[in-house]
């Protein structure tokens, strides 16, 4: 059903129409409007039997939706940010323990600097957990892919983790198509565990595995992310089938074929970037997106293909590996490896500073032009930096650094240029 | 036959009795018992840990007809009970993490709520116990503990307390006692051992909860374990059992001693053992014959700096007075005996 | 449905059974069997521990069996016997002794109200053993001849069976109904009995009879004398005529004032005869201090609850009709008494000796080389057998302590020994358990239980009357007693080792089968050991 949502209103609704039997909710901006929606669909009855569980912390979060997984129950949670940190041993124990508990991630910067506004530095904090990792382009994505969550991680025993970037998705008020319950019944079938906690069949599940079997334990996780390269594409075709859209999948290239320089991307900037290409490619600039659906596992022959005919890949991230450069980026390389094609890392958008439109097309002539840096940070204000750095060298006490820029810049919260 | 005559050589003190009828008897006497921690398990010689592990989930499940599932916190009874390829427990049983075996304990009570909703019941018959050391549950546990009894979740907590992390090799805990040598406390120095003036008393915090039922016990008293046990599985929501483990390894004590010492800890009004209901003590075990401290720390190496020609008479005192005002608090003595 | 189990993670219930943990051991745990210090006490050999095993769950009847399979008399014992075995009893450091005594009487009261009986022998071996003198040690004897199959005759000089115990213990303390019945179980057995015969010739008899063997057991019956200055007119009678004759139709005539010289138990016993038969004063004159009187010191006590007075320290020097002289003593740095020369008159209308008894060994004086020392005759100290081949002899006619229970005891090891005699083997010494000590016990684990006390007829009654005096506990008190047993050293299956084995090593073999060590998994921790109540537990080093 066609509504005016906001994202996390929609994507409430999405998984209430998925029957999690037990939902954890702790809060944390921006996933909050989420886990508030559960709730009170679940006060009013509208989703029922469901057992809504208002935890103590993020760890708990998890923790919870480990025992409920673990007794056979469908289990889901949010976070975002520090709260995924919070979690992050059970991250990694559900994945572990291959549970298939679906989470969806608010992607929202890690501090310190506290910071509430979009960037994907937390779900890439948590990209060798094990957990699969989808990424949503826009809302009605974001709704689709957690019905499909669902699905993919009960049928490979994984958690799940559904990204959609913080505020602009999730605040975002669209037109978004809420799927019907019976079309969602139709495809999702009821949850059945591969290995229960059940008194007629007593498991001792969680052992303590030593270097004998800890490698073989290891090896088979990734083989199961590498046979969802399968599973997703597939599911995403059946999920077409029934709901009559595209959504999901590995990957999804816009103007590819012929490109000469292919930008690389996740979740909402895909959007702005299409746009972009759209006006360059008015300009006979021969330019491409590919956006990057399931980001774990990582597509690698998906992506190979893709670009494998450009001259050169730009890979355009809100994420950031410090002392080394992009995150992404060093995947799409692996993809690479062996192609003698021009690769330039942009990051661009940490802490939620606004993607411009001018600013990705004047980046993109750049990087047509070959004149872009390796690494590059865009909309950076180099001043600043200098500043700082000359001020540091300096001055032992020189202050807390965000102080200082915050002095130097103004009273600006997001600098648009 | 001895309907009558109600004194059976050996009462209520030891493990069985022939000359009692069986039901008087303790579920450990009975070869139906379900052994559900069975032979095999690594832990140390005399470890009461095991001991009280095997204790409490046979009472809970002759309680719940074995319809039950334990959730465990890191540490020793997870180590030694789970080494690949080889489990002791013959119930349904996870592991997650250290700190979090209440949250998990409190997922599958929300799991089989569920479904029993879903097959047309009101409430599922399978019950939880989720478990841990001390460790596990005062200290790095001791958030999602609190979660677990304000939210009133159907879990019987259990904690096996042998004052220390043990299967890290024996660091302090905020159940550790004063003066208690460890490897972050060690007997050296002008206040040798743990610092007295510090640390945690988790069954009253518990109480302070107001949750249905708190407990502690000890692996002395068996037919009073088990009985706290099998109360706590007649009541839903959250419920706190605290059972005092000594542990030969890091208490330094012969691993024939392990009970002895449990029996001590109860007789010198060290370790007051009681139940309580929403905050309220409404029962306690009273000291049968009180002993001096001493009696309890002598055969305890981590304990040994306090005597001798370099001892501490004013630790040891301490340690007396603490004793004496955990008697005072919960009335350990009977009136009249002897103090 | 069968789950899909991820490898390693998780594990199938009870796979830690592949893992032997007895591989840790250095030690390990034995059951074993000790020797309680009732049983080691005991004169005549009972298996106190075994027999109250029973009692303790009402099964009285396997109670009294067991305790006849080594005592015939458990009614006489619990009222006769001086229960040396509750002075060593364990239970008596906790809080007091276990009444072994008033379970005894109640289990032989039992019996005989119930009417139970010996079995007669499944097989007769065609020998006959000849028992002279029907006291404790020969009827003793006689009973477990007769079990093991032998004909048996007993020849007694008196007119009744029971010797001492009916002529020597007064009838309130041993009624004689009681008597009788422990005695006509023995005769319905199938054991001869001849009365008012004496034997004078032992070897004589024995050819006469076609004996293959003979137990003597004719006690001491012989009144030791002493040199006391007398005129006419003094009546001086001897503690066993009188005892002897309260059997009788007339009862002795003592007078109203009786002194009573000695200080042994017949001196109390007949202190406490004279009240009974109307003295208004009974006085025990005694040479030594009360500490150093061979009476028990209970039977003292209750004498002198009676109104019995006695006299310390004190000998007589000289009788006339109606006064003594006593001389006061003093003992020396050795202890023993010497005359101060102090001198008093005490007023007595008789006297009577009760200064011991000497063994009338006439029927002995054919017997070549037979060894006699100190009035009594030797025996090997193991067979009961003396120098000549075939004759055996026990009670108060060989040296040893004199008292019912080592006479009953003398003829129950008699009996063994002339049965392998008889069959031509020699019975090697029973090998005996090591002794079950207090320390080896953990206390705590028995309930808490004070003795039961016996009633005592009131004072009053208890001096006009010859009813018995202490009377015997109820089926509940018994029961209560018996409980209070400790079970030293044997296994009472109260489960603890199988309860507090932290490996589950214990195996539970079912009632009346005990337990056995899992040694697969024993990790040799010693706590079983250590909780054991009775001690019944060891720990053994390992072959490492």
């Amino acid at each position: 059903m066609l509504q005016q949502a906001e994202g996390s209103h929609a994507v409430a609704e999405a998984v209430a129409l998925c029957r999690p039997d037990v939902v954890c909710a702790y809060p944390i901006s921006p996933q909050t409007h989420i886990v508030e929606g559960l709730g009170e669909l679940v006060k009013s009855g509208r989703l029922s039997p469901c057992e809504f569980i208002n935890v103590e912390s993020e760890f708990a979060a998890m923790s919870v939706a480990i025992g409920a997984s673990a007794a056979g129950a469908r289990a889901y949670t949010a976070t975002a940010s520090q709260g995924l940190l919070f979690m992050a041993e059970a991250v990694y124990n559900a994945s572990g323990l291959g549970l298939p508990i679906v989470m969806t991630v608010a992607n929202r910067a890690i501090g310190a600097p506290i910071n509430i506004w979009n960037d994907h530095s937390d779900a890439m904090s948590q990209r060798d957990s094990g957990w699969l990792q989808l990424y949503a382009e826009t809302n009605q994505e974001a709704v689709d892919l957690h019905v499909q969550a669902f699905k993919l991680a009960e049928e490979l025993s994984m958690p799940v983790m559904v990204c959609m970037d913080g505020f602009i998705l999730t605040h975002a008020v669209e037109r978004v198509d809420v799927p019907e319950p019976t079309d969602v019944d139709a495809f999702l079938p009821p949850y059945s565990p591969r290995q229960v906690l059940d008194p007629a069949d007593p498991v001792s599940i969680g052992a303590m595995v030593g270097p004998e079997a800890f490698m073989e334990v290891r090896y088979l996780a990734h083989a199961k992310q590498l046979s969802a390269l399968e599973h997703i594409p597939r599911i995403a075709a059946e999920f077409e089938a029934r709901f009559g859209r595209t959504s999901g999948g590995l990957v999804r290239g816009y103007r590819c074929d012929d490109a000469e320089t292919i930008v690389v991307a996740l979740g909402s900037v895909i959007g702005t970037l299409k746009e972009t290409v759209d006006a360059l490619r008015a300009d006979g600039v021969k330019v491409g997106v590919l956006g990057i659906q399931s980001y774990r596992p990582f597509p690698l022959a998906a992506v190979r293909a893709a670009l494998q005919g450009a001259q050169r890949v730009v890979v355009l991230e809100k994420s950031f590996c410090v002392g080394l450069g992009g995150v992404v980026s060093t995947d799409v390389r692996v993809a690479l490896s062996g192609l003698q094609l021009h690769g330039y890392t942009v990051v661009a958008g940490l802490g939620g500073r606004a993607i411009t439109r001018a600013s990705l097309e004047r980046m993109l002539k750049d990087a047509v032009a070959d004149r872009l840096a390796p690494l590059t940070f865009l909309d950076l204000d180099w001043r600043i930096v200098e500043r700082q750095l000359a001020r540091e060298a300096q001055t032992r006490r020189s202050g807390p650094i965000a102080e200082n820029l915050l002095r130097d810049v103004g009273t600006v919260a997001a600098k648009v240029a | 036959m001895d309907q009558q005559v109600k004194f059976y050589q050996t009462g209520t003190f030891t493990v069985g009795n022939r000359l009692l009828s069986p039901e008087l008897r303790t579920v450990q006497a009975s070869t139906a018992r379900s052994n559900s921690l069975n032979s095999g398990h690594r832990a140390c010689q005399g470890c009461g840990e095991a001991l009280g592990a095997r204790y409490a989930i046979d009472a809970a499940m002759r309680a719940t007809s074995k319809r039950l599932i334990a959730a465990n916190a890191t540490g020793c009874l997870e180590v030694f009970s789970t080494p690949y390829p080889e489990s002791s427990w013959q119930l349904p049983w996870i592991h997650s993490l250290f700190g979090n075996a209440a949250a998990v304990g409190t997922g599958i009570a929300a799991a089989l709520h569920v479904r029993a909703l879903k097959s047309g019941r009101t409430a599922s018959d399978v019950r939880v116990i989720a478990q841990g050391g001390d460790g596990g549950t005062t200290d790095i546990g001791f958030g999602c503990l609190s979660g677990m009894f304000e939210r009133n979740d159907d879990v019987l907590y259990i904690c096996y307390d042998n004052e220390a992390y043990m299967n890290t090799g024996v660091q302090r805990s905020s159940a550790t006692p004063p003066a208690a040598r460890t490897a972050t406390t060690m007997a050296v120095g002008a206040a040798p051992g743990a610092e007295f003036g510090k640390g945690k008393n988790v069954p009253r915090i518990a109480m302070a909860h107001e949750i249905p039922y708190v407990a502690t016990a000890t692996v002395a008293d068996l037919h009073d374990l088990e009985a706290k046990v099998e109360r706590a599985m007649t009541i839903r929501g959250a419920r706190y059992l605290h059972i005092l483990v000594p542990c030969p390894l890091g208490w330094g004590s012969a691993s024939h001693d392990t009970i002895r010492l449990a029996r001590l800890a109860r007789e010198t009004g060290i370790f007051p053992v009681f139940e309580a209901e929403r905050g309220e003590v409404t029962r306690v075990s009273k000291i049968r014959r009180r002993v001096p401290v001493d009696e309890y720390l002598r055969p305890q190496k981590r304990f040994a700096h306090l005597f001798g020609a370099n001892g501490h008479a004013d630790m040891l005192q301490r340690i007396q007075d603490e004793a004496d005002r955990n008697i005072r608090r919960f009335h350990l003595l009977d009136e009249g005996s002897a103090a | 449905m069968t789950m899909m189990k991820p490898f390693a993670i998780t594990l199938d219930p009870g796979s830690s059974l592949a893992n032997k943990t007895g591989s840790w051991r250095t030690e390990r745990p034995v059951y074993v069997d000790r020797l309680p210090p009732c049983n080691g006490e005991c004169p005549a050999g009972e298996d106190i521990q075994g027999w109250l095993f029973h009692a303790e769950s009402g099964n009285y009847e396997a109670a009294w069996r067991h305790l006849t399979r080594d005592n015939p008399f458990p009614a006489i014992m619990g009222r006769v016997c001086y229960h040396t075995c509750e002075s060593v009893c364990n239970r008596g450091r906790i809080d007091a002794p276990v009444g072994i005594n008033s379970v005894e009487r109640f289990l032989g009261d039992e019996a005989l109200k119930q009417r139970w009986r010996f079995e007669w022998p499944a097989n007769e071996t065609g020998r006959h053993v000849l028992v002279v003198g029907a006291g404790p040690s020969g009827m003793s004897a006689a009973y477990h001849l007769r079990r093991l199959g032998h004909a048996v005759t007993v020849i007694e000089a008196g007119p009744v069976l029971g010797g001492m115990m009916r002529f020597g213990i007064p009838k309130y303390r041993l009624p004689r109904d009681v008597l009788d019945a422990e005695m006509q179980r023995i005769v319905d057995m199938g054991v001869t009995v001849r009365l008012g015969a004496k034997v004078s010739d032992i070897v004589q008899a024995m050819k006469d009879g076609g004996f293959d063997a003979a137990f003597l057991a004719v006690g001491a019956h012989i009144a030791k004398r002493a040199y006391i200055p007398a005129k006419d007119s003094a009546r001086i009678l001897d503690a066993v005529a009188v005892l002897r004759s309260m059997e009788g139709e007339a009862p002795p005539q003592l007078g109203r004032r009786v002194v009573v010289y000695g200080g042994g138990n017949t001196a109390i016993d007949v202190a406490r005869t004279a009240k009974r038969l109307g003295a208004t004063e009974a006085v025990i004159v005694y040479r030594r201090t009360r500490e150093k009187m061979p009476a028990h010191d209970f039977e003292v006590e209750e004498a002198l609850e009676e109104g019995v007075m006695v006299k310390w320290l004190s000998t007589i020097k000289q009788a006339e009709g109606g006064a003594l002289t006593i001389e006061k003593m003093t003992l020396d740095a050795k202890g023993n008494p010497q005359p101060t020369g102090e001198l008093e008159t005490l007023e007595a209308d008789s006297v009577v000796l009760a200064l011991g008894q000497d063994v009338d060994l006439s029927l002995l004086d054919h017997v070549p080389r037979l060894r006699v020392e100190d009035g009594v005759v030797q025996v090997d100290p193991q067979t009961m057998m003396t120098s000549y081949p075939g004759l055996f002899a026990g009670g108060d006619m060989v040296p040893a302590e004199r008292n019912v229970t080592v006479a009953i005891g003398h003829g129950k090891k008699a009996a063994r020994h002339i049965d392998a005699w008889l069959r031509g083997v020699k019975l090697a010494p029973a090998a005996k358990h090591a002794p079950a000590t207090f320390e080896r016990l953990n206390p705590w684990y028995y309930s808490d239980a004070p003795k039961t006390v016996r009633p005592q007829l009131d004072l009053a009654r208890r001096t006009s009357s010859f009813d018995e005096v202490q009377g015997g506990l109820t089926e509940d008190n018994a029961l209560f007693e018996a409980r209070r047993c400790l079970s030293c050293g044997n296994c009472f299956e109260c489960d603890n080792c199988y309860g507090v084995c932290p490996d589950n090593a214990v195996v539970k073999l079912g009632p009346g089968n005990r337990f056995a060590f899992n040694y697969d998994y024993c990790k040799g921790c010693g706590v079983c050991v250590a909780e054991c109540p009775c001690g019944a537990i060891e720990m053994v080093p390992e072959d490492v």
